[in-house]
């Protein structure tokens, strides 16, 4: 369990990120951090890895304070993928980076050599393994970065803005291994502007405004909650829209945040019904 | 005279094995708002790169074929000659900026491009106003949060007046509300007169600005029209494509008999058909 308790952090002391974020994060859990640019999601996942320490406030891993673990030490229990993959990767191949993050946590070269493959394939990333990562496109290069913390399979997956530049395609493989290792009881949190990615893979959302949380708990109310979506620069979701327009002639059918296939639902039975 | 014209362009990257762009034939008039989308690792980068001259100028590599940028050969012009015509938001905003502050950002582009003083002025004020960025204009720019570096990317390219702009996914770290007012400020420059190129997995957020959209796949465009036309195919789910939800479930109930009549891209247009069916 990781707990936040009334975290504050300015950059030089001076650019005010957070200012008084508290949050409990329970083993196991999807969540999805939402929020206005410079609302401070990345500045807060930072410091559940150590990257960036509270200037005040503190943040608790199972009962014992951050602040006495190196950031070696937290990265045995949290794998951070960063915004910008170039911040991330530094070897002159795909294969020598996944390994690199394999080898650091102490995996046989056997097991590693296994992980590294499983997980360049789920990636699509096998033909490229070769590969220097300075030659690679953004997507590919942002895959990289994913791969090489998804292959170390920590206690807690913190991934920042995971889908810039995946296609659909991508994205759905993406989830799928995320539900995957939530289903073998890692905790995954991502930040992410991608509302649609949320409505379908995160059952939690924290939504942030000004270094503040605005908002935090089940998906489908924080989402549908006018007041979270102003606050925080967010927009309903296209399906969302829909829903309410056709709620106005038929009020039978919800309003509410839905999954493609609920609408579809939905509109066959006003369709057929009629 | 068409603005851009690739003929029969191939390009491989120095000491890669494969094509990154095969004999690409894309023909783009003044004026027009095209989206270019399709898989990771398709080649829109490289096709952006091209338009600006990065490719083959700094991106060096096998060429076959010619790109005509407002009458000017590729081959034979700077990139500084180039960024006259068109102006190139980067993939990564990042990489893109070098000065010590975002006023300072801004100015760069048309400060070297010589363009008045003054002028200069004008434009870092009425984009610092218009892209709601006064409370970063002395901030370094790798001191910022990315989305806050994005819009900064994308300022220090408008502030150049581009014949064309070429957006590669300048979207990609913007929250909802940011996205909406950086593509209506594209939307609304390309009525006056700029000629948009843009990059996007997300095509909700555009098709209805596009007038057009060019699908790639491997290295070579697959599919050229309307965003109607071309997001209603199912080519567009086999190699990936971001289709719009609105539209993917006017697929799901055509598959089902149940015909809307025409193609929605968005939640609205969907309701709307949804209404007038029943
Ligand atoms: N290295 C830095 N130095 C100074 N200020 C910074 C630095 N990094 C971020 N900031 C500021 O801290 C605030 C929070 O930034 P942060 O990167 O956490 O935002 P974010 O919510 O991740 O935004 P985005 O959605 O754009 O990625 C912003 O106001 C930003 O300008
Ligand atoms: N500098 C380079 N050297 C060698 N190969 C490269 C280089 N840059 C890109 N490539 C390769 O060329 C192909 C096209 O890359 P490009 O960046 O144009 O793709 P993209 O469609 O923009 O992908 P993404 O959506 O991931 O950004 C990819 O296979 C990529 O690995
Ligand atoms: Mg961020
Ligand atoms: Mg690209």
């Amino acid at each position: 369990m990781i707990i936040l308790e009334n975290v504050h952090f300015a950059y030089d002391g001076i650019y005010t990120a957070l200012q008084g974020v508290s949050l409990q994060i329970d083993d196991g859990e999807r969540i999805a951090i939402m929020g206005t640019n410079g609302a401070g999601k990345t500045t807060l996942v930072k410091q559940l890895n150590g990257l960036l320490r509270p200037h005040r406030g503190r943040v608790i891993l199972d009962g014992i304070d951050t602040k006495r673990y190196s950031v070696a030490e937290l990265a045995r229990h949290i794998g951070l993928v960063m915004q910008n993959p170039d911040h991330q990767l530094f070897l002159d191949s795909v294969e020598k980076e996944i390994l690199f993050g394999l080898k650091q946590l102490g995996f046989s070269s056997e097991d590693a050599r296994i992980r590294c493959e499983s997980t360049l394939l789920n990636l699509g990333l096998d033909s490229l393994a070769d590969r220097s990562p300075f030659t690679l496109s953004g997507g590919e290069r942002k895959r990289v970065a994913l791969a090489s913390v998804l292959a170390t399979e920590p206690r807690v997956l913190v991934l920042d803005e995971p889908t810039i530049g995946q296609d659909a395609k991508q994205k759905e493989n993406l989830a799928q291994m995320l539900r995957d290792l939530n289903e073998k009881g890692r905790t995954v949190i991502v930040v992410t502007h991608d509302i649609e990615f949320v409505i379908e893979n995160f059952p939690r959302t924290v939504a942030m405004a000004n270094g503040t949380v605005i908002a935090d708990g089940p998906t489908s109310s924080v989402l549908s909650n006018d007041d979270v979506i102003e606050r925080c620069s967010l927009t309903a979701p296209q399906l969302t829209l829909a829903a309410r327009s056709i709620h106005a002639i038929h009020p039978d059918v919800s309003e509410r945040l839905t999954l493609l296939s609920n609408l579809e639902e939905e509109i066959v039975r006003v369709l057929r019904g009629a | 005279m068409p603005l851009i014209e690739f003929q029969d362009f191939s390009f491989k990257y120095y000491g890669a094995d494969f094509l990154a762009l095969k004999k690409v034939n894309l023909t783009i008039s003044e004026g027009e708002y095209v989206v270019i989308t399709g898989p990771s690792g398709c080649g829109k980068t490289t096709l952006c790169r091209t338009i600006n001259g990065l490719v083959p100028q700094f991106h060096r590599g096998y060429i076959a074929g010619n790109v005509l940028v407002d009458g000017k050969n590729t081959r034979d012009h700077t990139v500084a000659e180039m960024a006259t015509i068109a102006g190139l938001v980067f993939q990564q905003p990042e990489n893109q900026l070098v000065t010590l502050n975002v006023e300072k950002e801004i100015a760069f582009g048309p400060e070297n491009l010589g363009v008045d003083p003054v002028e200069v002025r004008h434009r870092v004020e009425e984009l610092i106003s218009l892209l709601d960025l006064e409370h970063l204009r002395d901030k370094h720019p790798h001191e910022m949060s990315g989305g806050e570096q994005q819009r900064v990317a994308i300022a220090s390219i408008l502030a150049l007046k581009p014949k064309i702009m070429v957006a590669d996914e300048p979207t990609s770290n913007l929250d909802p509300k940011n996205a909406e007012l950086i593509l209506d400020i594209i939307a609304g420059l390309n009525k006056r007169d700029m000629t948009v190129i843009l990059v996007e997995h997300r095509l909700d957020l555009v098709s209805k600005d596009a007038s057009r959209i060019v699908l790639m796949n491997d290295g070579r465009i697959v599919a050229d029209g309307t965003p109607r036309n071309i997001l209603v195919k199912d080519l567009c789910q086999e190699i990936g494509v971001g289709v719009p939800k609105a539209t993917l479930v006017y697929k799901s109930l055509k598959n089902r008999g149940i015909d809307l009549g025409s193609v929605p891209l968005t939640g609205e247009e969907l309701a709307t058909l949804v209404k007038e069916a029943s």
